[in-house]
């Protein structure tokens, strides 16, 4: 390991992301992640990489088609509103099993709403922000030495799947800093990319990446690929953090930011008398359900702590299964969940 | 310290900047100056001066920030009144202005008016912070940020920090990159900032002014 520096969320992800043998980037500023391409456009250069302000979201997601196709490891980045704009090029990413990063810094909306930290694209992430059925992996980091790791494994998983990546975090996450100690040197999985599309040189077929599948039951065929692919995936990378679950008295679910807040809450319980557990998704899809199961007993009730009107607490009760009561709290507009109201919370559910 | 009528921070992004320009507006409104700070930071949008305006308010003084800060609003503006501070000569005016060239292309605006002013601009410096870590990227970022404000920096401010993870080793570390910096654009150091326990605890440079500081702006997590 490295040694340690002071270090913007934003910044760390172009870092991670150059680390992990980015050398592509496509994006088009928005608050509160501009950060990201800013870093970019001064350090690329030095990379000998590509970075590309493009004339809107859209045609920054598409020119990560284009790069991704290729076969070369690429990023574009946004918030919310931007990251909606990107819908149509990233569910034909996911067709045609392109292997790429993004990156949604979450602002408040819905539209244009305002520029501070909000968790509410839960859905629009982990349930298919596009048309059809497709799935993306979604990583929501906590801290912004953890953002570091998860961005340099997003490309990892995104070439080993050849799938498409997701990082999430609010708004406060990008801009916050943190210390960070980067690792002298990347794990970096070498991937068989001879799909790619990258000339003939007159010695082979041509290879073909799209998204358009004519005949319905070659398309089928696809979508049951896709599908056997998804499962892998359920399968190898579902990442959860598990924290003072054994009886408990209330759980908490909370990821990103909002955990962090929970940890503190934990400790401020306990000198009440109260035991109070956290399960963090680490990534959102492929949601951890098995934990949720696992600890479906142990306490009195659930409770689901989000930036948003409530997105998360859905899988938590479809995990949960019945076997306890789920309950929501949460705050929107950039608003931020304060220890003492959810402290409040706890002691009535538990009343 | 607190002796020339405008005071101007600049720096790069993170170099912590804000911390300091709110720390040195508060002392000097304890010295029994009457002050104003002005937010000029139209580049970053969350944790800035108008996060402690109640702060700063309660010390007497007076505080002048972008029209969208705090606010939901991407496109800031900067207030008239901020005129109003270099015609009124009886206040002592700190800018606070935002990170690298960017940012400090906010304060180019007035710079004839700060030029013809007893005025001075330190230039905030965290080593580790990336981008400010070697002397020559702090020159190249001073060439920078002077370029976009239009005004030479005058001294340096070591600023070296990992906020909870702070040293006074760091402060160490800093002054010896700091000391080439100031001999290849002989640029002095202005004085060393740090938070109390830290800076407390520096035993070096003892002939350099210091800025002891307290937190003022504080993380969700941190708050009750």
């Amino acid at each position: 390991m490295g040694e340690k520096i002071l270090m913007k969320g934003n910044e760390v992800i172009a870092e991670a992301a150059l680390r992990a043998g980015c050398r592509h980037y496509f994006g088009y500023p928005i608050t509160p992640q501009t950060e990201i391409a800013h870093y970019f456009a001064k350090k690329m250069p030095q990379y000998g990489g590509t970075f590309i302000q493009a004339e809107s979201e859209v045609a920054a997601m598409n020119m990560v088609y284009g790069a991704a196709s290729a076969g070369a490891r690429v990023m574009t980045s946004s918030s919310s509103p931007g990251i909606s704009l990107k819908q149509e090029a990233i569910s034909y990413a996911a067709c045609a099993e392109l292997p790429a990063v993004i990156v949604n810094i979450m602002r408040a909306g819905p539209g244009l709403g305002g520029i501070l930290a909000a968790q509410s694209d839960y859905f629009q992430a982990t349930k298919g922000g596009g048309h059809g059925d497709y799935r993306m992996v979604v990583l929501a980091p906590s801290s912004v030495q953890e953002l570091y790791e998860l961005v340099v494994d997003a490309f990892n998983i995104a070439d080993k799947y050849r799938t498409l990546c997701m990082i999430v975090g609010d708004g406060m996450l990008g801009q916050m800093m943190e210390a960070v100690e980067f690792r002298d040197k990347e794990d970096i999985y070498q991937a068989d990319k001879s799909w790619a599309v990258t000339g003939t040189g007159m010695e082979r077929d041509h290879n073909i990446i799209t998204s358009i599948y004519i005949d319905p039951e070659v398309l089928e065929k696809h979508n049951l690929k896709l599908q056997e692919k998804y499962r892998k995936i359920a399968e190898n990378e579902t990442r959860v953090e598990v924290f003072n679950c054994e009886g408990a008295d209330i759980i908490v679910a909370a990821y990103g930011t909002v955990a962090r807040i929970i940890k503190n809450v934990i400790k401020t319980a306990e000198k009440e008398g109260i035991k109070v557990g956290l399960i963090r998704p680490i990534t959102l899809w492929p949601f951890p359900t098995a934990e949720f199961e696992k600890y479906a007993d142990v306490p009195q009730a659930f409770l689901s702590v989000e930036m948003s009107a409530g997105q998360m607490v859905e899988d938590v009760r479809l995990a949960v299964n019945g076997k306890r009561p789920v309950y929501f709290h949460g705050r929107m507009g950039g608003m931020i969940p304060t220890q003492k109201e959810i402290l409040e919370k706890i002691r009535e559910i538990l009343k | 310290m607190f002796n020339k009528r405008i005071t101007i921070f600049t720096g790069h992004f993170g170099s912590g900047k804000t911390e300091v320009a709110v720390n040195y507006a508060l002392q000097a409104a304890e010295t029994g100056k009457k002050t104003a700070i002005v937010d000029l930071d139209i580049v970053n949008p969350f944790f800035r001066t108008a996060d402690v305006r109640n702060r700063l308010e309660a010390g007497g003084i007076k505080v002048i920030t972008p029209v969208y800060a705090n606010t939901n609003v991407d496109v800031p503006s900067l207030p008239a009144e901020i005129n109003s501070l270099f015609e009124d000569k009886s206040y002592s005016v700190i800018l606070d202005v935002g990170g690298d060239d960017l940012g400090a292309r906010a304060v180019s605006r007035y710079r004839d008016q700060i030029a013809c002013d007893d005025y001075i601009h330190y230039f905030v410096v965290n080593t580790r912070r990336p981008m400010t870590r070697t002397p020559d990227e702090i020159i190249r970022m001073i060439l920078e940020i002077q370029d976009g404000a239009g005004l030479k920096v005058d001294m340096l401010v070591n600023n070296a920090n990992m906020l909870g993870e702070s040293t006074p080793e760091l402060l160490a570390e800093a002054s010896e990159i700091l000391a080439v910096v100031s001999s290849r654009l002989s640029i002095p150091v202005g004085f060393i900032s740090g938070m109390e326990e830290v800076l407390s605890a520096y035993e070096g440079d003892r002939g350099i002014e210091r800025l002891y500081m307290k937190k003022n702006i504080t993380l969700p997590w941190e708050q009750m």
